[in-house]
């Protein structure tokens, strides 16, 4: 064995990168049974006919979701394919007006807006949105302001206008509401709970 | 070839003269890359700017996907100027490659134009065709995307085809050949609009870590390699033993380093353990790179025929290490990563290391390019040490301010804030925060002070200065 031959290095390099990816392959293969619609951390996209909370789970030490009773969205149920027809047109919308370049959602994204993994959680909501725009619940107000933004402002770096839909703002209402309810393993840290 | 031998009056290889075209293509992107990131910092600090007209998002599409473009276009030019050199023949395929350059250029452009004046559709396919995809780093419409497909597949023609038809293989060759098919196969995860986000952003990680962190890793690895064999004229036995051990460390610690993206997006809990492991791996590779750039200038005692292209080469070793090695370390581990991700502190870090793994390894290629190109036997003088200064000074104080502020958002917004919109507004607000953003903006200004040093520097005529000798290489 002669170390200062590249040929040694050269089976290490092979042999390391094969046994790796085989590795790579096997946790992906097993890691869509957790990240499916409807899989052990992601729900189905009918999630949003239920009520959905985050409290801290002492046996995993975090932060977790909590699926509860019937709450429709808009207070209409809807089927397991207008959900997905919903979701689709959702993330539609957050790709074409590159939502992701402002936001982080699963803190993946840009950093000049705030988080939207648990955005439907947020109590900014039924604090600010709710009485700025007059409607009477979270998603109306929800709906209000991403189709005028502008119209709401409540800090110097407000969202502009993007020429979202009622339709579109309904169905990006119904993705944050799904989004909520997918176990992040605790992210993001604390949500809701100011130590100040 | 030997520093001694550097020839002055060689003719070029077409393909040489096609690495230029795309090196005087990348370094003006390098620009553009520039300005859309003084733009978009700004926007923190004037938040009203340009509101409704043009918004962050699409300055900071402009910033990063520029960045990927560029360096793309300076990796394809490094790989064209050193392959007949390596090969000993021109290049196969040449016209196709410089049809693709053509073509390339015009596709940016539209994509530029659609992104500044459209900027963004209505939830449709139509929009993800021709407008806007809307993923990070891939937001180029698909059929931009399927364009740079064809383009890596020409270029993959070029760089297999030349060793074919030269029926030479070197040991470089072989890894540079073998790391084409992830260049290529990866990069078709730019397509989907996957509707559950877990797995969308699952199988986008693996375009974004194994092109970024593992893919482009081992091609500048190469790239370095053929620069260090010119340079420094050092051995290609040790310069083989070298990138076969970066290829065995960076792949091996970086394929189950991606685990460090599945924190957060509904994957299974194990991945904080796998991903945590893997990542704290991940600077060995680089801190290989930094042993083998210092053991090479130690050989020569800082003597070279190339300054600017030896610093910068040295530069690329220790920021690689520091950037992409120590500033992923210290925020991959999932107990800081909680608080971590998604803050300016993953700005900062991604700033560093594609700074230092990237963008300091093609200009070392460049000042090699300008030096044959002009045939001057010394390349010293000190218009590039502005550029050199400069650029390094403005990134290291960007990468501090970033850090500053990011952390304020850690501390401030997740840990005792609550991750809320209003402990992201309360962070933001913070002296800290503000302060980082400010100190963000003038280390900008100063790189980008460090860029037109540089652009000077690379466009003016060098001085003459006698050779070195080189001192013996060992086999």
């Amino acid at each position: 064995m002669d170390i200062e031959d590249p040929s040694f290095w050269r089976a290490g390099a092979v042999s390391t990168t094969l046994v790796m990816l085989v590795v790579l392959a096997f946790l992906s293969l097993d890691s869509m049974r957790y990240i499916r619609a409807g899989g052990i951390n992601v729900p189905p996209y009918d999630v949003i006919n239920r009520h959905i909370d985050y409290q801290y789970d002492w046996n995993r030490r975090a932060d977790v979701p909590v699926i509860g009773a019937p709450e429709p969205l808009f207070g209409q149920p809807v089927s397991a394919t207008e959900a997905a027809a919903l979701m689709r047109t959702g993330k539609l919308v957050i790709q074409s007006r590159a939502c992701m370049d402002c936001h982080t959602i699963f803190g993946n994204g840009a950093y000049y807006g705030p988080d939207l993994t648990k955005a439907w959680l947020d109590p900014a909501w039924s604090q600010i949105w709710m009485p700025m725009t007059g409607k009477s619940t979270r998603e109306e107000a929800m709906v209000a302001f991403l189709m005028h933004p502008d119209r709401y402002p409540t800090w110097t770096r407000a969202m502009p206008d993007l020429a979202i839909t009622e339709n579109e703002a309904r169905a990006t209402v119904a993705y944050l509401k799904w989004l909520s309810a997918i176990d992040t393993n605790g992210f993001p840290a604390n949500f809701g709970r100011s130590m100040r | 070839m030997s520093v001694d031998t550097m020839p002055a009056a060689e003719p070029l290889y077409r393909s040489q003269r096609l690495a230029l075209r795309y090196f005087t293509a990348a370094i003006a992107l390098f620009g553009v890359m520039i300005v859309f990131g003084l733009l978009s910092a700004a926007y923190y600090l004037f938040p009203s700017m340009l509101f409704n007209t043009l918004n962050f998002n699409t300055s900071k599409i402009m910033h990063i996907d520029v960045l990927v473009i560029w360096l793309l276009m300076a990796f394809v030019g490094a790989v064209y100027w050193y392959l007949p050199k390596e090969l000993g023949r021109e290049m196969a395929g040449i016209r196709a490659a410089e049809i693709t350059f053509w073509v390339f250029c015009v596709a940016v452009a539209l994509v530029a134009a659609t992104f500044l004046l459209v900027q963004y559709g209505s939830a449709s396919e139509f929009t993800l065709w021709f407008i806007n995809q809307g993923r990070k780093y891939v937001e180029a419409p698909r059929w931009a995307a399927i364009g740079i497909v064809a383009i890596l597949l020409v270029f993959s023609w070029n760089v297999v085809g030349t060793c074919v038809k030269a029926r030479r293989m070197t040991g470089i060759m072989w890894v540079m050949v073998l790391d084409l098919i992830p260049l290529v196969v990866v990069y078709l995860d730019a397509f989907p609009a996957d509707t559950n986000m877990s797995t969308d952003l699952y199988w986008w990680w693996w375009l974004v870590h194994m092109w970024v962190e593992s893919t482009w890793e081992v091609l500048i690895g190469c790239i370095m390699a053929l620069v260090l064999m010119d340079v420094m004229g050092t051995s290609r036995r040790i310069v083989e033993a070298w990138l076969y051990i970066e290829v065995m460390l960076v792949l091996g610690a970086g394929i189950l380093g991606l685990g460090h993206h599945y924190f957060w997006i509904g994957t299974p809990q194990y991945w904080l353990a796998i991903g945590g492991f893997f990542s704290a791996l991940e600077p060995l590779p680089l801190l290989g790179m930094v042993v083998h750039a210092v053991y090479d200038a130690g050989m020569h005692r800082l003597k070279t025929n190339n300054q600017p292209a030896f610093y910068w080469i040295t530069a690329e070793a220790l920021g690689n290490f520091i950037g992409a090695g120590i500033w992923g370390f210290m925020m991959t581990l999932p107990q800081i990563n909680l608080f971590s991700h998604g803050t300016q502190w993953t700005v900062s870090h991604g700033h560093f290391a594609f700074y230092g793994a990237y963008v300091c390894g093609v200009i070392a290629v460049m000042y090699v390019a300008r030096q044959r190109v002009t045939g001057v036997p010394m390349l010293a003088g000190r218009t590039w040490r502005w550029g050199f200064g400069l650029l390094n000074l403005g990134m290291v104080g960007m990468v501090m301010a970033l850090l500053l502020a990011g952390m304020a958002q850690a501390f401030y917004g997740r840990a005792i804030g609550g991750s809320t919109l209003m402990a992201f507004t309360t962070a933001s607000e913070n002296l800290w925060f503000k302060s980082g953003m400010y100190a963000r903006m003038l280390f900008g200004v100063v790189f980008a002070a460090g860029y037109v040093a540089l652009v000077y520097d690379l466009l003016r005529s060098p001085r003459r200065a006698p050779a070195i000798a080189a001192a013996p290489e060992p086999a």
